[in-house]
């Protein structure tokens, strides 16, 4: 490529990347660019950030906002996974049940997840039931799809050995087609683990009654745009660390696999 | 692949998308379960709600949909609009976003593919922006800009823009070496290398982050409107939800499917014309 730097220089490199950038932010705060209301100071951000673990806004503190959130995705993503990745290996072994699903599938993946928000307030409530449903319609597809491909691209002499042994259907998806498939498997889990994350904060500014992203909408609405960035952080670092834990999922199973 | 950048984390280009498939359309056996299984399926509608298994309240008949639907499109629409109004609404501020977003994040991706200094300089502010998710700068865009177009905008601008950045750095990165050294020795650079090496290099992976920033958009701009807006689908959405006129939301959501589908066969073609070399994808 262009040119080689090496480590010192690419950390040097780094930190003025990251100096530019709150160097600017704190400037354009301190001049007041905006009214310091709107415009806080990254400090100031950090300092609200720490009220908020003692002090409750909209009912709860933060940590028991993200204590709603994480319960309510634990569940949904749960759920997503627990019905994903099944039928995906299903349809990738029985061609009959690949043939009935890939169509409604198919046509319901276009709606986006967010769209169903009506539907699960109507049906769900806006407790558990209803910010679930919305975390399963965005992390329920990459489950699915991730398990069918690596299903269907499973090498053929598995199959057939395993049948000559006298495998049956359940058999050949549990001992043959689910290890194969693990890494197609997990990656598809961290992208649903996105998604899932991404689809309840939406359900969550929404119809939701506790949560995250109902302290970042009440904060929009009592303009404390330092609540709003302090929720802002909170949800990267979250989406964050769950993506950092399955990728240490993935790691350890490719280890195990010895591949 | 060096480990400077793979502890940065940039290396994962998200290979995830919506596409097209249509070859299930060719195989007779695909094609008629599954013309069977929209029928069962209709069937069970018609007769779920018809018999009352179904509740008008919860899901609507098929009568009410329709009625719903030919209130959107020739009657006196619903929401402030008609349904031409509503999409055309959402198209805009979708392609405004996509547009603004890619005419940064390519290049900057690009750029950052390319260059180790670049890289080195933007990677750690990119990294401190890309986990919050589109949805999360909602509140903020709504603070700072109100309920107008340009809140949403914004929304969609960080919504498509770290999908390009991402997947056209990726695709840099992945060009083979020899094909740079080569360009390299023949003398190919400036303007010439860029257009002739790099962004062809690079397009399949472009052609990805494109894809999810598309969908990243739809998504971002209906829960944008869903929590405020004058026009548009997520307003229909918002609307039909507050009244609790389910054959709407249904409706409603028929609309999203179907720019959505659009949204994504317009960029399968423009794909397609953009890299003849590539049979299929």
């Amino acid at each position: 490529m262009g040119e080689e730097l090496d480590r010192t220089q690419f950390i040097w490199r780094s930190a003025t990347g990251l100096l530019i950038f709150f160097g600017l932010w704190s400037f354009a705060a301190g001049i007041e660019l905006a009214p310091r209301k709107f415009l806080p100071l990254p400090w100031e951000v950090v300092g609200r950030g720490i009220t908020l673990l003692s002090e409750p806004f909209s009912g709860q503190t933060l940590q028991g906002h993200l204590a709603a959130s994480l319960q309510r995705y634990l569940l949904g993503f749960a759920l997503s996974a627990g019905v994903g990745v099944p039928l995906g290996l299903l349809m990738g072994w029985y061609r009959w049940l690949d043939n009935m699903v890939s169509p409604l599938f198919d046509s319901l993946r276009f709606i986006a997840p967010i769209a169903w928000v009506p539907f699960a307030a109507l049906w769900f409530g806006t407790g558990i039931g209803g910010p679930m449903l919305i975390i399963f319609a965005g992390a329920f597809p990459p489950c699915l799809i991730n398990a069918y491909r690596g299903a269907r691209f499973v090498e053929r002499k598995y199959i057939e050995a395993a049948q000559v042994y006298g495998a049956s259907g359940p058999r050949v998806v549990t001992e043959v087609l689910l290890p194969a498939s693990l890494p197609s498997i997990i990656a598809g889990l961290r992208i649903g683990a996105g998604a899932g994350w991404q689809s309840l904060i939406g359900a969550e500014l929404i119809a939701a009654n506790t949560g995250i992203g109902l302290m970042m909408v009440r904060a929009q609405g009592a303009l404390d745009t330092s609540i709003v960035m302090v929720g802002m952080i909170a949800v990267g670092l979250f989406g964050l660390l769950i993506d950092v834990a399955l990728r240490g999922v993935e790691a350890w199973v490719n280890r195990t696999r010895g591949r | 692949m060096d480990s400077s950048y793979l502890a940065l984390g940039l290396c994962r280009s998200s290979r995830y998308g919506l596409h097209l498939d249509m070859t299930g359309l060719r195989n007779p056996t695909r094609l008629w379960t599954g013309i069977a299984t929209v029928v069962m399926v209709v069937a069970f509608w018609l007769i779920g709600s018809r018999s009352g298994w179904i509740s008008a309240q919860a899901f609507p008949s098929p009568d009410q949909f329709l009625a719903a639907a030919r209130q959107l499109l020739f009657g006196e629409g619903y929401a402030d609009g008609r349904i031409h109004q509503h999409i055309l609404q959402s198209v805009k501020l979708i392609l405004m976003g996509f547009f603004a977003a890619s005419a940064v994040g390519v290049p900057l991706g690009l750029w950052m593919g390319w260059s180790r200094r670049a890289e080195a300089l933007i990677n750690p502010v990119f990294l401190f922006v890309r986990p919050i998710p589109a949805l999360a700068w909602i509140p903020l865009a709504i603070v700072w800009l109100g309920l107008g177009d340009a809140a949403k905008v914004m929304i969609l601008w960080f919504a498509a823009f770290v999908p390009c950045v991402i997947n056209s750095f990726t695709g840099v990165r992945n060009i083979d070496r020899p094909i740079i050294e080569a360009s390299a020795m023949l003398g190919v650079h400036g303007w010439s290398l860029v257009k002739d090496v790099i962004v062809p290099g690079a397009l399949p992976s472009i052609f990805t982050g494109l894809r999810l920033s598309l969908q990243g958009c739809l998504t971002a701009l209906v829960a944008a409107e869903l929590l405020g807006a004058l026009l548009g689908m997520g307003k229909v959405l918002y609307q039909a939800g507050l009244d609790i006129y389910p054959a709407m939301i249904v409706a409603g959501m028929v609309a999203v499917a179907i720019v959505g589908f659009a949204l994504t066969a317009v960029l399968d073609v423009v794909e397609r014309r953009s890299m003849p070399w590539r049979a299929t994808h």
